[in-house]
């Protein structure tokens, strides 16, 4: 169900956006108030949710280590999964962020006949790196459009993407990565029983969208052409503030904008802070050095506890008999302790509760 | 613990990062190509017209010239017949380049602006052009 | 109670899931996979709120007027007080790598027990009440009321969770299931709904200071029986002493390493090593327990119970803290207790005086895992070991969860078994180290009328140790926790008959050879060693 709303509703939003261009006429709206709003939305949100997040603290050291501790200096540490300092952290979330190290782990259990097997299951991990770095080397990609002149890393980029030559323009593979990918990623969704009973609405939405976007984007470069140097007059007017409607720019390449806007816009507000959130998980950028260093709780507050003095009280007699010390000896007469029970000096904390 | 410095720092980065189209472009001035079919070659035309119509050459002209190099390297075929009938020889160096003899203010300009590079002059060589 | 059903039934895992999507799908209580409500007196004894008597399979939980109100000013709170309860509920994007993590998906095959599941059930409340999407589309954007179903829910599945943390370790993000469901619990405390089994303990704990409710002389009492046990072993009587101020070091185990085999082969071997080391140590009645049933109650809980055991340092005058052989003891010393009631200021940086060894990684804590200080000793060549004695043993280590995923000290316990014993074996890799799984019963689980949970929940360890078992021949399961110690044998009883189970330092025992020690005919548990008999009968 959430996946035909979800599907619904990028297809509707494509119709607008070729309705409002082919039909009304609003390349204006679509070209650059749409793009304008999107990008306000994205950073402020994402500033926002982030703030957000830092204002709560991280009360407890809650590392999971994910390897041998360091202890002894003659046992072998595992640095980067269970990191006792700021190296071993930066390269524990370095290969998180930048290789989905804990997806890499993933592995696939069976059971048969009673037994349960593991197996490794890297195809998730595979994917999902797939469709991240083919989605940043696609957006990054796409600063040859909002910088003149184009940086040097951007034309590499793209001589890199498209070193196969194959077609003209040339192919550039990460599009097409992308769009495997997310397909994957979609289908697994569909086929795998366990995901799909978990999937929201709110989990295809982004995928269909993500689809589109990329089918949008492969589709006005190698079938509906548009003409690139107007594409890059109105990009350029966007980020120079000196925004220009070109004329004869072919709806899709609105349709495309339109959808990336979408993206940009409800980002901040979903699942997809996930890029962000990764950054500050606790069990993931904290060293595994408790034990060394205090880690600090800024809403600590005094608890009430059951004391010594509170405990020999109730068990002095039977820990002399016992032949325990005790604080206060010799035992304690009866007199004396009814006294005790009673608020006085000595025993202003009453005996606990039975 | 909060750990403010390096969250700020984070959404400094990311900031930095969002904006860069921005203020990498703040007193830039952004000038549209103006491709230049001023040359001797065309000047000399009677009707001033490419082997296919201006728009179709403009989006699709990478897609012929492929087309082109796979006819005559592939096919050896020489001869592009046009869509008004008329025959062409195939070649970049003898057809196209002969009319549109200043690479640098013809294919350059919009090439450089949108960031494309078409590999034609890894093997080509491209025309002489006085500076 | 509920009739265990048979290991053949039940290990016909169905992992089919429902047709009605899991929103509309409410919770059923099934018999033998939940522990008892909590008894009203446990709660009045630490002052929790609504204590009353009641049970989790009645239709009225007793619940104040505005609980609704309680639990999301609760959730609003820990919101603000958690980074990672925000975290949490913000960025899963259920990409379901954990689900098939989770001991208790692979044994119950309820899609519930998936940890993203599990954390849904409290994500989709978040949604509702706590983003703009969820307050405005509802349904849609994945937010769902709370009801009175809904909570009994959240009870149901945050008690059918043990904290193990597995699901973390293959998260992409870190989130930690164990994480909301600790706060879940703390949530569900707010208006008394606990367990029966961990209430209980927390109040014994807070009042006597250890779980079982030892009082000190009956800790004194245990203790003497286990001395006389060890007499008779190895001829040697060991001194323990309680409460002794000036010791230079005060030693705390959890309590069921006092009370009830094998807890107790491991006490006596913990005795026999201080002893022949002249360790100058103390133990204390008072903080008798290490582990801390508080922290599966609520954050502020475990750091009342977690006091005494700095405060017994201090008021005993010692230098430093060794900790025995404990899961979730170890999560919380390692990850808590000097946030909690340090800084331990008045102790010194924990230095072996048998060897020398400055344990610079407990420097703060001024706390020392035992494995870490014997594995130490056994390095520098100061213990006389003889492992043949553990030759009737082929062993095999299972990680405990809290001291793999919450410490990783993994190493030093399979250095030691590797000196004390002459034949271990590894269960499959997927089955321990950060990947352990859990003994089925940890976080509080360890109740009898929620046995089937138990044995579900503790089917994929059993598995493995059965591997070993056939593949090895493995009859003994050796481990560092006194959960596992007390759960294991049921769940090894009832998946793999055969197989024993150990702490660590029982196996350390068995092989320490003591100073004017008798020939040793028979283990800690007095049985006799097989060739030692022979030998006899010559």
């Amino acid at each position: 169900m959430g996946a035909l709303f979800s599907f619904v509703v990028v297809i509707l939003l494509i119709l607008i956006a070729y309705v409002g261009v082919a039909a009304v006429g609003m390349q204006s709206i679509f070209g650059t108030v749409v793009p304008y709003a999107a990008v306000l939305i994205f950073i402020v949100g994402v500033v926002y949710r982030v703030i957000k997040w830092g204002k709560s603290p991280v009360p407890f050291p809650i590392t999971t280590t994910g390897g041998q501790q360091k202890s002894l200096p003659w046992i072998k540490q595992a640095k980067l999964d269970n990191p006792s300092g700021s190296a071993g952290v930066i390269g524990r979330m370095a290969l998180e962020i930048l290789l989905f190290r804990s997806l890499f782990r993933n592995s696939k259990s069976e059971l048969r006949d009673g037994r349960l097997a593991y197996g490794s299951a890297k195809w998730l991990w595979l994917a999902a790196i797939a469709f991240h770095w083919s989605f940043l080397i696609v957006l990054l990609r796409h600063i040859r459009l909002f910088a003149t002149p184009i940086p040097s890393f951007v034309s590499l980029l793209e001589n890199l993407d498209g070193f196969l030559q194959i077609g003209a323009p040339r192919l550039y593979l990460t599009g097409v990565i992308l769009l495997l990918a997310v397909t994957y990623l979609l289908l697994r969704r569909f086929y795998v029983p366990q995901v799909r009973y978990i999937s929201l609405a709110s989990d295809y939405f982004p995928v269909f969208l993500i689809v589109a976007i990329a089918s949008t984007g492969i589709l006005m470069r190698y079938f509906f052409k548009v003409d690139i140097v107007s594409v890059k007059e109105l990009a350029m007017g966007l980020v120079s503030f000196n925004p220009t409607i070109p004329a004869g720019i072919g709806s899709i390449f609105y349709i495309h904008v339109f959808l990336v806007s979408i993206l940009f816009a409800y980002f901040p507000f979903s699942k997809l802070m996930h890029a962000g959130g990764v950054y500050l998980s606790p069990t993931r950028n904290l060293a595994n050095n408790s034990r060394a260093v205090r880690h600090v709780n800024p809403w600590d507050y005094p608890v009430k506890v059951h004391t010594y003095d509170e405990y020999e009280n109730e068990f002095r007699e039977k820990m002399i008999n016992a032949g325990i010390p005790v604080e206060h000896s010799p035992a304690i007469t009866p007199e004396e302790e009814e006294k005790l029970t009673e608020p006085t000096d000595d025993a202003e904390i009453p005996v606990g509760k039975e | 613990m909060y750990n403010g410095g390096k969250i700020l720092l984070g959404i400094l980065i990311f900031l930095a990062l969002a904006t860069f189209p921005f203020y990498n472009n703040i007193g830039k001035a952004d000038v549209e190509p103006k491709p230049s079919i001023d040359t001797p070659a065309i000047q000399k035309l009677s009707e001033k017209k490419c082997i296919e119509p201006t728009a179709f050459m403009k989006a699709e002209h990478m897609v012929l010239l492929n087309e082109w190099r796979d006819l005559a390297v592939r096919d050896n075929n020489r001869v592009y017949v046009a869509g008004d009938g008329k025959k062409y020889t195939i070649s970049l160096q003898n057809t196209c380049m002969k009319c549109h003899s200043n690479k640098k203010e013809f294919c350059d300009k919009c090439h450089n602006y949108a960031g494309v590079s078409p590999y034609c002059w890894d093997c080509h060589l491209a025309p002489k052009e006085g500076k | 109670m509920a009739k265990l059903p048979k290991p053949e039934q039940l290990s016909k895992v169905e992992y089919k899931l429902p047709g009605k999507r899991w929103m509309n799908t409410p919770v059923e209580f099934k018999e033998g996979m939940y522990c008892n409500g909590t008894r009203p007196d446990y709660l009045e004894t630490v002052d929790f709120p609504n204590p009353r008597k009641w049970a989790p399979s009645d239709e009225d939980w007793k619940l104040p007027e505005n609980w609704k109100e309680i639990v999301l000013n609760g959730m609003k709170e820990r919101l603000e007080k958690y980074r990672s309860f925000r975290l949490f509920m913000d960025i899963c994007v259920r990409c379901g790598a954990c689900a098939d993590k989770c001991q208790f998906y692979l044994g119950t095959g309820d899609p519930k027990n998936m940890p993203v599941l599990r954390a849904e059930l409290m994500r989709s409340v978040y949604r509702r009440y706590f983003t703009a999407s969820g307050k405005m589309l509802g349904k849609l954007a994945g937010g769902r009321e709370l009801t009175l179903d809904v909570l009994k829910e959240w009870w149901y599945y945050f008690y059918q969770c043990s904290e193990c943390r597995r699901c973390s370790v293959f998260c992409p993000y870190g989130i930690d299931q164990a994480e909301i469901t600790m706060i879940g619990r703390e949530i569900l405390n707010l208006l008394g709904l606990n367990t029966d089994w961990i209430a209980g303990p927390v109040a014994n704990c807070y009042m006597k200071g250890n779980h079982l409710g030892l009082e000190p002389h009956t800790i004194k009492s245990n203790f003497e029986f286990m001395v006389d046990d060890i007499e008779e072993i190895t001829g040697i009587k060991v001194e323990p002493s309680f409460n002794r101020k000036g010791a230079e070091i005060l030693f705390v185990a959890p309590s069921g390493d006092m009370f009830g085999d094998p807890g107790t082969f491991t006490c006596m071997g913990y005795m026999m090593l201080f002893h022949e080391l002249g360790l100058d140590y103390t133990w204390s009645t008072f903080a008798s327990e290490g582990g801390n049933f508080g922290s599966f109650t609520s954050m502020e809980m475990g750091k009342r119970l977690n006091y005494k055991i700095y405060a017994e340092a201090k008021r005993l005058g010692v230098k430093w803290i060794i900790g025995g052989e404990c899961g979730h003891m170890w999560r919380v010393v390692n990850q808590y207790m000097d946030t909690w009631n340090g800084p331990a200021d008045f102790l010194e940086v924990p230095v072996s005086p048998i060897t020398g060894t400055r344990f610079e990684n407990a420097k703060s804590t001024k706390m020392v895992h035992i494995a870490e200080f014997t594995a130490d000793l056994i390095k520098h060549g100061k213990l006389k070991l003889d492992p043949s004695r553990n030759d009737h043993l082929k062993v095999t280590f299972h990680d405990s969860c809290n001291t793999s995923r919450g410490m990783g000290i993994l190493d030093e316990p399979r250095y030691i078994i590797k000196n004390v014993c002459n034949h271990f074996y590894e269960m499959p890799e997927d089955t321990i180290r950060e990947k352990t799984f859990c003994c089925g019963s940890g976080s509080g689980l360890n109740a009898a009328e929620n046995m089937e949970l138990r044995m579900r929940g503790g089917f994929p360890r059993a598995n493995a140790v059965k591997y070993v078992q056939q593949t090895h021949g493995v009859n003994m399961l050796a481990n560092i926790c006194a959960i596992d110690r007390a759960a294991l044998p049921t769940l090894m009883n009832y998946w793999v008959p055969g197989v024993d189970v150990a702490g660590l330092h029982e196996l350390v025992g068995n092989a320490l050879v003591m100073k004017g020690e008798k020939e040793r005919t028979q283990d800690l548990r007095l049985e006799d060693l097989p060739e030692k008999e022979g030998a006899e009968n010559v």
